[in-house]
């Protein structure tokens, strides 16, 4: 409930420098004027945050202990080279850590960031994400009471030689729990980093992440970054990845969700420099009763950029997929190129998707176009397979993997996408092998 | 027919046609050839009148008139024809009704009666054949949908309905297999008199096998570099353009 | 380019002039006893006034929408007229009586009332503020057993087919504005096709506002009887006010069984001047209900009104029923729309269609919002959404608001759509063919609207042709 965050807040002991305790305070005070949104915020009218909104999380417990690394690694196969920082229960975990593994590029905890990077964080730590807007409250209540996370900073002209890992877990003391993850990304003009965040539960239940990642992508630079739900299938997830791109830079963003029983993820970017690309890819393969939300929003802010969405869903029994994708094109934003799409694929009579693909332009010499399509699996495709022997129920099963993969074919890491496309495969026909 | 004499014209601050100079006669066929970039699709929309371009010096005389003080519709009413090298595609207006408007209107500049649809139609179905296309596409809107091959022969189709004085065809040949190349070259031919002219800008020498010019001007970086006879595109499809580039550029 | 796009887009309104009339025109204000009022000069029966009170009184409990794209000062509802009428207009035994003066207003907006001078094949109900003044070729539909008359007739006439119908599409407690027309309707057109009829005319009725500080607040009923077939046109203007004037309307479709109504609109309410001040506030509900294999649909070219707020709307309750909107909407200087549809499919194997053209110019701002439901028992519902916007100028604004709502799996919902601009090629393709500039963007303009122009009636499609300024002839197929 909005009172037992108001109550947490005025016992909370904030970390970090002074200008920052003020931000949180202002975040907290914006929280308690408009208070959890409704169906009736148009941001919200697929998605009821009630679930949220109603219950309380105390603050969520320390890790009754730390995982083994053949745990983790059963997490993410094949990274075992790759920068890694882990948090448990939303508490830095040094010793899985990694941060150190090439040159260029600094990876550090948000507390050692406080000590080591302070001028860094005044520049950019909250500058990216909205706390205003009363459908972005949920930034708000990361903001006041964000404790730990993930900083990262790729130094001008730097290609990091591996991806950088950022892990957040939940073990079973998390069970009630709430935390509040604060990831900062720093692509320096003329960088080029992968990052991929990954939202994993060892144990725990009905647990509510709230995580905020703000990403500033500098001059010529490349962000790539990968974006993994995959919480207990009762817990509750709300995610924010705001983004601000500078002149010729490109941001290529990829989510996928599978866990959770509600989970809101919103992707904002920002192209506030000419010649800037952005690309968000996604795909959500949901069950059960689950209900997942992303919302994504692309603001042209300058001429010559160039934007590409392609969001798929894969909804099976009582799930409920929304997606609702915003692009703004201002007058200033003349050759725009954009487009966007949203395909849903519904295996079961019981699955229900709301999409909302959204243009809104203000600059006349631009060329947008968005789709989006809702169906089942091609008959015609189906009757093929089977007049080839292929039994229906493993027909269906192939048919749904090669939907769900040619949307996972973007992602540019290769472990990753074999790795993501075996997980697919797995669910959707029980083999890891066609 | 046109009289062409010291041209300049530049986009923004690059000037790009730095001074041609260039007189085609009637019954002429003229060809300029040219690398990249050297300015020959410039020369070819300037004299059309493309508003992309700033003609900073020099004269165009198109039968007795000053060409760069009239407007676009203006010099098409006139006679003047560019076929060209990206024709534009017009959703949802059918190309019978678009050829029809046109038509009229350059009829009605020479003082001449409207046609109505029916005489209309019988104009384009000779004209149809001479390209080698269907009726069917005269109901299809402006070169939606149509093919690479099938908007240049359409080009080719307009110039014939049109019947202009003065026909400029700025790389109607690119894009074209030797079939489709070997259509237009005939449209052009059987389409070529005594009181017309054409002048085919083209990047190879292969259209000039089938339309065979008059002269051939070799424009690099915005002059004319070389003129010649017929037999300068052959020297040029063995040779290629370095060498002309080079000389240019020592003389330069 | 920009000269002759808006030599285009800004022709003077033609439709500006007012008609000095004496008019019984109730004084501002809304209460329960101007509700009594209205249905009182009307001579209604019980049924009809109580059935505007609940609407009164449901209206007062609710709140003004702000949920569209449209921005606009408060209006003050105690400010406005709800009822006007010439003084004339009393029933009349034929339009010979009409008097010359309101005639003489259709004369001069195209409108011949006269059986003689009319289009053949097009009948007329002429509405002028409040009252319908006059209704042509009744005694021919009559003959089919068509009925087309003033709402206020058939209340009189035929109040089974009214009660049955009145409220079932769109009922009084729907939205704020269907509630306050609910209240305060004055007149409209009523239409009933019965089974098995193809009505031998296009239907039609012309909507004039004429009155200063009155709102306008018709109300039109269409039921199609199994089988039936009607096609339906609606046109409006207004005089240039400085006022904003609110035009609140209601329209009803019912497509029983295997009948087919087809409703299309010129819209060319007075759209204010280029600084914005003035038009008309067209806040419209309009739905249809289709029945079994039944089809509805809606074609609108809505080029006035400083605000438009209209969704026409088809609930495909009945298995195999068609839905279908074609819609252009042209907005220039200061106007806003907010248009688009809904097509709620509850019926197995429904189709919905949906083409969207929106031009935006000016200070202009174009907004389609769309839905497309599909309910799970819907199944083979089937929807194809196309939705273009033309961008003339940059300080104008698209934009496109679709909500795809789909809860059965055998469905297949596809929706597109494109934002573009006249391109300076195309313009310069035609101009080097030997046309005008102008001509080059009328006929670049029409061929982005073909596929709803060819959806017009023949009479339309040439009265659309005008208002955009537009040569079509040959163009649209």
């Amino acid at each position: 409930m909005a009172t037992a965050f108001l109550k947490q807040f005025t016992n909370l002991e904030p970390e970090g420098p002074a200008w920052l305790t003020a931000i949180r305070q202002r975040a907290i005070a914006r929280f308690g004027d408009v208070g959890f949104p409704t169906t009736r915020n148009e941001d919200w009218h697929f998605t009821s945050p009630a679930p949220i909104a109603e219950a309380t999380f105390e603050p969520m417990r320390a890790p009754t202990g730390l995982p083994d690394e053949s745990t983790l690694a059963a997490l993410l196969p094949g990274t075992a080279d790759w920068i890694r920082l882990v948090f448990v229960n939303g508490r830095f975990a040094p010793t899985l850590s990694r941060p150190d593994a090439a040159g260029g590029v600094k990876v550090m905890s948000l507390a050692a960031a406080y000590r080591e990077e302070p001028s860094l964080l005044e520049y950019h730590l909250t500058q990216r994400a909205d706390i205003v807007d009363p459908a972005q409250v949920f930034t708000a209540i990361n903001t006041a009471f964000m404790a730990d996370g993930a900083v990262v900073q790729v130094q001008p002209g730097v290609s990091t030689p591996v991806p950088i890992h950022l892990l957040f877990l939940t073990d079973d003391a998390a069970t009630g729990g709430v935390s509040h993850p604060r990831v900062l990304l720093v692509a320096e003009p003329g960088s080029n980093a992968t990052v991929v965040e990954q939202y994993a539960s060892l144990g725990g239940s009905r647990y509510l992440t709230n995580a905020v990642t703000e990403a500033w992508v500098g001059d010529g630079s490349t962000l790539h970054h990968i974006r993994l739900q995959q919480e207990a299938r009762d817990a509750f997830h709300v995610g924010t990845t705001a983004v601000h791109q500078e002149r010729d830079s490109h941001f290529l963003s990829f989510s996928f969700a599978t866990g959770a029983a509600l989970s809101r993820i919103n992707i904002f970017s920002g192209l506030h420099g000419r010649g800037c690309g952005a690309t968000l890819n996604g795909l959500y393969i949901l069950g059960g009763s689950q209900h997942c939300d992303h919302q994504t929003r692309i603001v042209h802010a300058q001429p010559d950029c160039y934007s590409r969405e392609l969001y798929k869903g894969v909804l099976d029994d009582a799930s409920h997929g929304v997606f609702n994708g915003k692009v703004y094109v201002h007058p200033e934003a003349q050759k725009t190129d954009g487009k966007q799409t949203n395909n849903t694929l519904l295996l079961s009579e019981r699955a229900r998707i709301d999409t909302k693909p959204q243009l809104e332009i203000f600059a006349d010499d631009v060329k947008c176009t968005h789709g989006a399509t809702v169906g089942r699996i091609d008959e015609t495709a189906l009757f093929y397979m089977k007049s080839r022997g292929i039994p229906n129920t493993q027909a269906r099963k192939l048919l749904t993997y090669a939907f769900a993969a040619e949307v996972l074919e973007t992602i540019p890491v290769d472990i990753l996408r074999d790795g993501l496309e075996r997980m697919a495969l797995e669910r959707f026909t029980g083999t890891t092998d066609a | 027919m046109i009289h062409i004499s010291d041209l300049r014209a530049s986009v923004g601050d690059k000037e790009i046609l730095k001074g041609i100079s260039l007189d085609v006669g009637a019954g002429e066929i003229h060809a300029i050839m040219g690398p990249n970039g050297s300015g020959k699709s410039t020369l070819a929309q300037v004299l059309a009148g493309h508003p992309g371009y700033e003609v900073t010096s020099g004269s165009v005389i198109y039968q007795g008139k000053d060409l760069l003080d009239m407007e676009p519709e203006e010099r098409a009413q006139a006679g003047v024809f560019l076929a060209f090298q990206y024709p534009v595609e017009i959703p949802g207006v059918s190309n019978a009704y678009f050829l029809r408007t046109a038509y009229n209107e350059v009829r009605k500049a020479r003082g001449e009666p409207e046609a109505d649809p029916l005489e209309f139609l019988d104009i384009v179905a000779d004209r149809l054949k001479l390209v080698d296309l269907d009726e069917a596409m005269l109901q299809r809107s402006v070169n939606a949908g149509f093919s690479g091959g099938e908007k240049k022969r359409n080009e080719i189709l307009q110039l014939a309905v049109l019947d202009p004085a003065l026909a400029i065809l700025d790389e109607t040949d690119s894009g074209l297999d030797i079939d489709a190349l070997r259509t237009v070259a005939d449209g052009v031919n059987k389409l070529r008199r005594q009181d017309n002219a054409f002048l085919v800008v083209t990047h190879y020498q292969r259209l000039l096998n089938y339309i065979v010019p008059d002269r051939v001007h070799v424009l690099v970086d915005g002059r004319i570099a070389r003129s010649g006879g017929k037999e300068l595109a052959l020297e040029l499809e063995a040779r290629g353009y370095d060498w002309i580039t080079a000389e240019q550029g020592v003389g330069a | 380019m920009s000269s002759e796009i808006e030599l285009l887009v800004n022709k003077d309104y033609q439709y500006g002039f007012s008609t000095d009339i004496e008019a019984d025109q109730l004084p501002p204000g809304l209460d329960e006893g101007v509700v009594r009022a209205i249905s009182a000069r009307k001579n209604e029966p019980e049924w009809m006034l109580d059935w505007r009170l609940k609407a009164f009184r449901r209206w007062q409990q609710m709140t003004e929408p702000h949920w569209s794209n449209v921005k606009y000062p408060k209006i003050d509802y105690q400010a406005i007229s709800y009822y006007s009428a010439p003084r004339s207009a009393k029933p009349l035994a034929s339009l010979d009586e009409l008097d010359p003066k309101i005639r003489e207003t259709y004369d001069k907006l195209g409108i011949p009332l006269q059986e003689q001078k009319l289009l053949a094949g097009v009948a007329v109900d002429a509405v002028f503020d409040s009252v319908s003044v006059g209704t042509t070729y009744k005694a021919e539909l009559k003959k089919h057993g068509v009925i087309f008359c003033s709402f206020a007739e058939a209340v009189r006439e035929y109040p089974e087919l009214v009660r049955r119908y009145l409220g079932s599409v769109v009922p009084y407690s729907d939205n704020f504005f269907a509630a306050l027309n609910s209240a305060v309707f004055s007149d409209g057109s009523f239409v009933y096709v019965p089974k098995g009829v193809r009505c031998p005319m296009e239907l039609s009725t012309y909507f004039r506002i004429n009155a200063a500080d009155t709102g306008q607040f018709e109300r039109t009923l269409i039921v199609a009887d199994e089988g039936a077939y009607v096609s339906y046109l609606e046109g409006c203007t207004a005089p240039k006010r400085s006022t904003n004037q609110l035009h609140a309307a209601v329209v009803e479709l019912v497509a029983l069984d295997r009948a087919t109504v087809k409703y299309s609109t010129v819209q060319n309410w007075y759209a204010g001047d280029e600084h914005g001040v003035g038009g008309i506030y067209n806040f419209v509900t309009k739905r249809g209900k289709a029945f079994a294999g039944s089809r509805i649909s809606w074609t609108q070219v809505e080029t006035g009104s400083a605000i438009t707020w209209k969704y026409p709307s088809v609930i495909l309750q009945g298995d195999n029923s068609t839905g279908e909107f074609y819609s252009v909407a042209v907005v220039n200087n200061h106007q806003q729309a907010d248009t688009g549809t809904k097509m709620i499919h509850i019926g197995r194997n429904t189709k919905s269609n949906i083409v969207s053209k929106g031009i935006s110019a000016g200070q202009g701002n174009n907004s389609y919002r769309g839905q497309v439901k599909v309910m799970p028992k819907a199944e083979g519902a089937r929807n194809y959404t196309q939705c273009d916007s033309m961008l003339i100028g940059n300080r104008c604004g698209a934009h496109t608001f679709p909500y795809v709502e789909v809860q059965n799996n055998t469905a297949i919902v596809e929706h597109e759509a494109s934002t573009s601009k006249i391109g300076e090629d195309q313009i310069f393709y035609c101009k080097q063919r030997g046309l005008s500039g102008e001509q080059a963007v009328s006929m670049i303009v029409s061929g982005f609207c073909r596929e709803v122009f060819k959806e017009l009636p023949m009479e339309f499609a040439l009265e659309a042709q005008q208002l955009l300024g537009i040569t079509l002839e040959g163009s649209v197929g």
